[in-house]
Parts: C-alpha cells; structure tokens; sequence
C-alpha cells in the first residue's frame, strides 16, 4: 500500500506539472496578450509596446514559464499582470466561496445518494425503484445551466422564497439563504448518477456469495445490509464521486456566473479573458492539485472498502 | 472585460443640445413610468445597492485607471474631475469654479471650488497639478494621457492654493474637454496607495472587495451638498440576467446595463422602473480609406447608400435608440444638424459599386462578441449589401482582443463608442497622429480644419469648421454610423433621482449623490 501511494503522489506532482505546462502554452496561443485586453477598446500601439515592456510579456514565453515555475517552487506565484495584487491573495478570496459550495454539495450528496440507492435496491423494480430511476434519469439529462435558469425563476423571482443571486457585502455564510438555490441545482446531476451507481452496486452486492452465506447464518436483515453489502457496493460510487469533485468544478463555473458568486470559476474565466497568465497558472495548480488529490484519496478509499476488488491498481 | 468605450459625459441641462432626442428621452422616460406609481419626495437615509458587471479580481480604486462603467462610478462617488460633460457633451465646471484662456489660447487659468478631501484637507492647486503630472508621467499607460499630454507641466504653476495656471503646447479652445476626460480625476498630492481611497467626492470610502463589492458613505461636507443616501453599495454582477434577477428579488435597488429584451419583459409589470439614457452608446461600421478596396469613395458611398438604418434600429437595436446619419455625435453640440438624413437607395448604392469596379466582389466584414450588438448589426448588414449585389463575408473575430486586431488588420470592421464631444472623437480617431485612426482617415487639409478649430476663440467659426469636416465625413468618411443606442438602467419603485436625459458616463449618469430611496 505505501509504495502505491508513492508511486501515485509522484504521478501526481507530474500530472500537475504537465498541466501547468499545457494551460500555460495553451493561454499562450490564445490571440493577444495581457497588454492588448488592458487597452481594450483603445488600442494605441505606444501604450501596447509600453505594457508588454512592463509586464515582462517581451520575454520569451519559456523563459516566462521558467521563472513562474521557480517562483512558485519558492511559494511564490507572482502577481497578476492586470492589477497590483498578488496571485496567491486573488486565488485565496475566491476559494472561500467555491470551496462552500462544493463543501457542501459534497457533504449532501454523499447521504442522499447513499439513501436514494438503497431504496432504489430494497425491492428492486418496486414502486419506489421505479419511480426513483426515471426521475433521477430525467434530471440527469438536464443540463446545470438550464436548471439554474429555471430554478432562479421559479423559486426566487416568481415565488420569492430564496434570494436569487448571492451579491452583496455580507458573503456567504452570514446569509445561508442564497446557497439553498446554487447547491440545489449543483446536487442534481451528481444526485442521478452515484444513486444509480449505490443502487447498482447493492443489487449485485446482494445477489453476492458473501452476503447471501451471512444471511444463511441468520444476521439481521438490515445488518446485513449496511455492514456486509454496503461496503463493497459503494467502492465504485466512492470512485464516481472523485470524478464528480471533478465535475463539481466544472459546474461551479456555469452556477457561480448564474447565482453571482466570486469564486474560482469566476476568476477563472476573467483571467482567462484577460489574459492574465500567472492568475490561469495559479488557478490551474489548484484545479489540477485538487483532482490529483481527490481522486488518489478516492482509489486509497476504494482499495480499503473493498480489497477484493482489486480496484485502483 | 472591457465594456465601456473611451465613453464620457451629461447634464440636467440636457436640453441645451438635445434636438430630437430631447423628445425621444422624455417619451421613453413616461413608457418607463407607466407601470409604476410616482416616487415619493427627497429624503435623507438608505442604503442604495448598485449592479454593475465588473472588471474581475484585479479590480482597484486607483480613480486614474479607470476604464469600465464600475470602475467610472466608484471612482466619481469617491473623486471629481475639474469639469465633466453636460447633456451635449459641452464641459461643465465641477472642482474648477470657472476657467479663462489667454488670447492666444496657450494660456489656461483655472479657478478652483472650495471644496475640501475626505481627511479635510483643501483642494489645492498643487494636488492638480500632482494628479496631472501623475497621469502623463512616462511609464503611465492611463487612458487620460493622450488628452493631456498637449499640457506643457513643467511650464504651469499654481499662482495660488486656489488658482492653477497650465501652459499648453498648443493653442486649444477646448482645453476643458481635457479636464472633464475620463479618468482625470484629482487626488490628494503624494498620494500613492489606494487601499483607503481619499478623494473630494460625495461619497466616503468605507471598504472594497475586488471583483465583488465596494462601500461608501455620504460625505456630509461635500460642497454640492450633502447627499441623500447614508450609504452607497456598488455589487458586481457580471451576467445581465443575474442583475435583472437581482432588482427583481430585492436584492439591488438599481440595475446597470439591460438588454431592451429585459426592459420590455419588465417595465410595465410595475416592479421595476426603466430608464433609457438616450445617445449612450453609437453603433456603426469603420472602412479603412487606406487600402483595396475601400481607399475608393465611391464604394465607401455604396455603403452609405445601401445600409437600412431604420431596419438596423429596429432589429439589433430592438426599438432602444434612434437613427444616425453617417457622422458621429448626433446631439452633441457641433453636431452637423443640417445634413440630410440619408435613406437606403439600392439603386444609386448598385451605380456607385459600379463606378468603383467593386461588382460581384466579396469584402470580409469582421466582427465579434465583444460589445452587444456588434454581431448582429455585421449580420444583418451583410444581408442588406446582398441586395445591392455586394458580398460581405462576415468574419467572427477573438472578442477579448478585438480592437486591437481590426485596428491593424482587415479592411472594415464593426464598431461601437461611448459618448464623448466631437472634438475629441476627431482628434483620437481622425487625424493623421490619432491613436486609434482605425478608418486610416489621414489628410492634411482635414487635420488644418481641426487645428484652426482649436486655433480660433470665435465659436461661430467652430461651429463652421466643424460644420466642414463633418460634411467631409459625410461625403466619403470611413466611419459609417448608422444608429446611437439607449443605455438601459433599472430602479426598484422607490428610487428617485435618476436622471433620464444623461449618457452613460455623463455627469448626471451614476449620480447617487442626487438619488434617495422614497
């Protein structure tokens, strides 16, 4: 187990730098520069020429990269090129409202996932398993930008049981109102696809020589259920929900522009726009560590639910 | 990013130079009514919550940066400028008190309010002169530079704490569009950080969050007078519908920047009030006179022939602004009144692409998402030049470095500006040393009207002057506009104070020290 995990850390730290590598040169050959989005709409070439020499961007583009990368070696991550602020300062006020949202679509998820997909196996093709299977396949399929849309309009313009959008001073959590909308609709999809997979896994778990031998020995039903069957069923929803964290931060772009949230997605986007290359780079560790991360925990976790399985190799 | 245009400024005295679009705003103002019961009287107290879209992470309160609309209003709660722009663009005095030019007009002396900073201390001479020679020093890319860099610093001086005299390196009779230009605010001398901003405006700094919101309170010393709001919230919002959502929940009492669509779904519904600032934003096309094959008048006047500006306003303008005759800054002062207004005449617009041997030819016509309305006016034109037996191939371009690209490459070009006085569309865009000569309209005898425009104390010779570079344009100019657009802002109910009749980025636009919550 320790020189799996090793082996997977030092995959990890490479996939980071390869991706790194990549968003940087794929920034890079974006049209412009950072100097050509500061001048906007008033694209005088002296004040261009004079940008690109302050900003460092007349240097050749490795040897940028070169230099963001000791730097950051140094815990240093540079400052943006559109404002005075330091890279690491931008990227740790937007995390605070991304990793709320995620934190918490996360912690929801996992429970009410676990519970759909049980209920869904107890009496497989019941009532209660049908009607969950065509409802949670009918959300899956509709997309996190439309549900937004629907959901603001429904419940907070015409309804006006939550507020619509999280602007204002007070953040996040002095408000508890305005997350209600954005984890809602970030619940949905990841909801449909890992209480399928619990369902899954429990219908075969229980149909399993383990589990039908513990009840020939005469344990409770219910004890059976959770601590033989459970287990093993969830090894692969524990692995879909390290995918979903990826998904996660995907969806956290679309529902913090729709539900105005000033977190990563956003940063994300506007640095991209401005061409803001040591932002993108530091944004794009954080992504990038993050799913190194969760996923090594998730396959770690897979491998101890359920040994047999051979999973994570 | 960039959604606002080197844009500037009006007044109340909106009438002044406002012809038809006097009329239009005040129609539009009553449609926007019709749904809402009268505000109530001016009272003091409140907190009024503003959406803006913004300029992201990298967000600063350095008013001399200043670029976007919320960075134009954050910074005139906090600042002034000596003047800002009245209703038809004309310069308004603001922290000057009053201005005289010397006969020669290289001369300038400025008489300044008494007005005090926020830490009390006056507006002096010497924090004007230190805030100019801010802005032009060598390594400031600020957008103020161009406009001031024909002051000869090193040559003015402050005759007294309340009176600055400026040499100018030229003779220029319209030295104050300079002073009221966008981002020429005044600041405290040594002022160097701009975490506790410190300026003279109506409102105090109380606390910013790049990117997500920014906190004032009223200036109780301010010398127009003590606002009515206790307090002023500046929110960013980037995506239009959130900011719709937002005036709709309760969340924001005012709402920048609609789509018409949003106002129309909304303003009779009576739970928000819409106002249409007129002669916001101009929409039209740039031609490069320099190069095949545009450097032929001829085809430069199929243009203008074979445009529908009726059709234009009404599809991508959707009903929000008015018609525009080819020449820019249609109710501004100067503005060529007197030209006919042209209608789309296929016939002679087919003649001239004849005589310019431009039949059957295909022209690409770039565009991008860049600004609202860019898009669909280059799609809408391509339809129309079809009938006329051009082919315009629209090209969809990089819309986060789209001016920058068609200022160097193609061959014509969607475009859109803010509002700004005659004078300085013309001598940022039309002379031969212009920045952003994107119609590469470059002619000595066209320069020497400007010069002598500026040469001459006579208004009445101004106005004549103006009058012939605009006939000029008019005649076979690069710029093609074609229509202004309203700038749609939108109020809770019981907002009062809104200006109806100011531009974006006006005097009178963003206001809040005239505006209270009934």
């Amino acid at each position: 187990m320790t020189g799996y995990v090793l082996r997977r850390v030092l995959l990890g730290v490479a996939q980071v730098l390869l991706v790194m590598a990549a968003v940087f040169f794929l920034t890079e050959a974006l049209p412009g520069d950072a100097a050509v989005t500061i001048a906007g709409d008033n694209p005088d070439p002296a004040i261009i020429e004079l940008l690109r020499e302050q900003l460092g961007l007349d240097e050749p583009a490795w040897q940028r990269l070169g230099g963001w990368l000791l730097g950051a070696l140094h815990g240093d991550f540079g400052h943006s090129l559109v404002g005075p602020r330091a890279v690491v300062d931008i990227i740790g006020s937007a995390m605070g409202p991304t990793l709320l949202l995620a934190g918490l679509t996360l912690a929801l998820l996992v429970p009410l996932s676990v519970v759909l997909g049980m209920l869904g196996a107890h009496r497989e093709g019941g009532r209660i398993d049908r009607l969950i299977t065509s409802g949670t396949l009918g959300l899956y399929s509709a997309p996190e930008f439309a549900m937004g849309v629907l959901v603001v309009t429904v419940f907070a313009v015409q309804l006006g049981w939550f507020p619509p959008t999280a602007v204002g001073s007070a953040g996040l959590l002095a408000n508890p109102a305005v997350l209600v909308l954005p984890v809602f609709v970030l619940l949905l999809r990841p909801i449909c696809s890992l209480s399928r997979l619990v369902r899954a896994g429990m219908i075969d778990a229980q149909r399993a020589e383990y589990v039908r031998h513990v009840r020939r020995l005469g344990l409770a039903p219910a004890r059976v259920r959770f601590a033989h069957a459970l287990p093993n069923a969830i090894a692969p929803a524990v692995q879909q929900l390290a995918r979903t964290t990826d998904w996660l931060i995907g969806g956290v772009i679309v529902i913090e522009a729709i539900f105005v949230v000033p977190g990563l997605g956003t940063t994300l986007v506007e640095a991209v726009s401005a061409r803001d290359l040591p932002v993108v780079q530091g944004l794009a560790v954080v992504l990038a560590g993050t799913t190194v991360l969760v996923n090594l925990a998730a396959d770690i976790a897979a491998r101890a639910l359920a040994p047999a399985s051979e999973v994570g190799r | 990013m960039h959604e606002s245009g080197p844009a500037r400024g009006l007044s109340r005295r909106g009438f002044l130079g406002l012809t038809a679009a006097g009329s239009v705003a005040v129609l539009a103002g009553c449609a926007g009514r019709a749904g809402v019961a009268a505000v109530g009287p001016p009272r003091p107290g409140g907190r009024l919550r503003a959406a803006f879209s913004g300029g992201g992470a990298a967000e600063v309160l350095d008013p001399h940066e200043t670029d976007l609309y919320i960075e134009i209003a954050r910074a005139k709660a906090l600042y002034e400028k000596l003047a800002d722009y009245g209703s038809d663009m004309s310069p308004q005095p603001r922290l000057a008190e009053r201005w005289e030019a010397s006969q020669d007009l290289l001369a300038w002396r400025i008489t300044l309010r008494q007005a005090a900073f926020h830490d009390g201390r006056p507006v002096r001479a010497g924090d004007v002169l230190a805030s100019y020679a801010r802005i032009v020093e060598p390594s400031s890319s600020r957008r103020a530079k161009a406009s001031l860099s024909m002051i000869d610093l090193p040559g003015s001086r402050a005759i007294d704490d309340r009176t600055v005299e400026f040499r100018l390196k030229r003779p220029y009779a319209e030295f104050p569009n300079a002073l009221a230009t966008l981002g020429a605010y005044i600041i405290p001398e040594g002022t160097t950080d701009f975490g506790r901003p410190v300026g003279s405006g109506p409102f105090r700094f109380v606390s910013f969050a790049p990117g997500r919101n920014f906190v004032a309170a009223r200036n109780p010393d301010y010398w127009e007078g003590t606002p009515h709001l206790d307090e002023l919230e500046i929110v960013v919002t980037n995506d239009e519908a959130a900011r719709v959502n937002a005036l709709l929940g309760g969340q924001v009492e005012y709402a920048h920047d609609l789509a018409p669509t949003s106002a129309r779904t909304h303003e009779n519904t009576g739970r928000v009030r819409v106002h249409r600032l007129p002669l916001s934003n101009f929409h039209g096309l740039v031609m490069k006179t320099d190069r095949p094959p545009f450097d032929r008048p001829e085809l430069r006047q199929a243009m203008f022939h074979l445009v529908n500006r009726d059709e234009l306003v009404r599809s991508v303008l959707q009903g929000s602004g008015q018609l525009c005759n080819d020449v820019y800054g249609k109710g501004y002062r100067y503005y060529a009144d007197a030209l006919p207004q042209r209608t789309q005449d296929l016939d002679r617009a087919r003649a001239l692409i004849k005589q310019a041997g431009a039949e059957g030819l295909t022209i690409d016509l770039d565009t991008s998402g860049t600004s609202t309305g860019l898009k669909e006016a280059a799609l809408a034109i391509s339809d129309q030049a079809r009938q006329a037996g051009l082919n315009l191939n629209v090209r969809l371009g990089n819309k986060d470095t789209y001016w920058s690209d068609i200022a160097k490459n193609g061959v014509m070009a969607s475009y859109r500006s803010g509002a700004m006085p005659l004078e300085s569309h013309i001598s940022q865009r039309l002379l031969t040393t212009s920045t952003t000569n994107n119609t590469k309209w470059q002619r000595p005898e066209f320069d020497a009207l400007y010069q002598e425009a500026q040469s001459t104390a006579d208004d009445a010779r101004r106005e004549q002057l103006y009058f012939q570079m605009q006939d000029q344009l008019y005649r076979e100019g690069g710029f093609l506009w074609w229509g202004v657009s309203d700038w749609i802002v939108a109020s809770a109910p019981n907002v009062g104070g809104i200006d109806d009749r100011a531009p974006a980025n006006t005097v009178d636009w963003a206001r809040y020290d005239k505006v209270w919550l009934a």
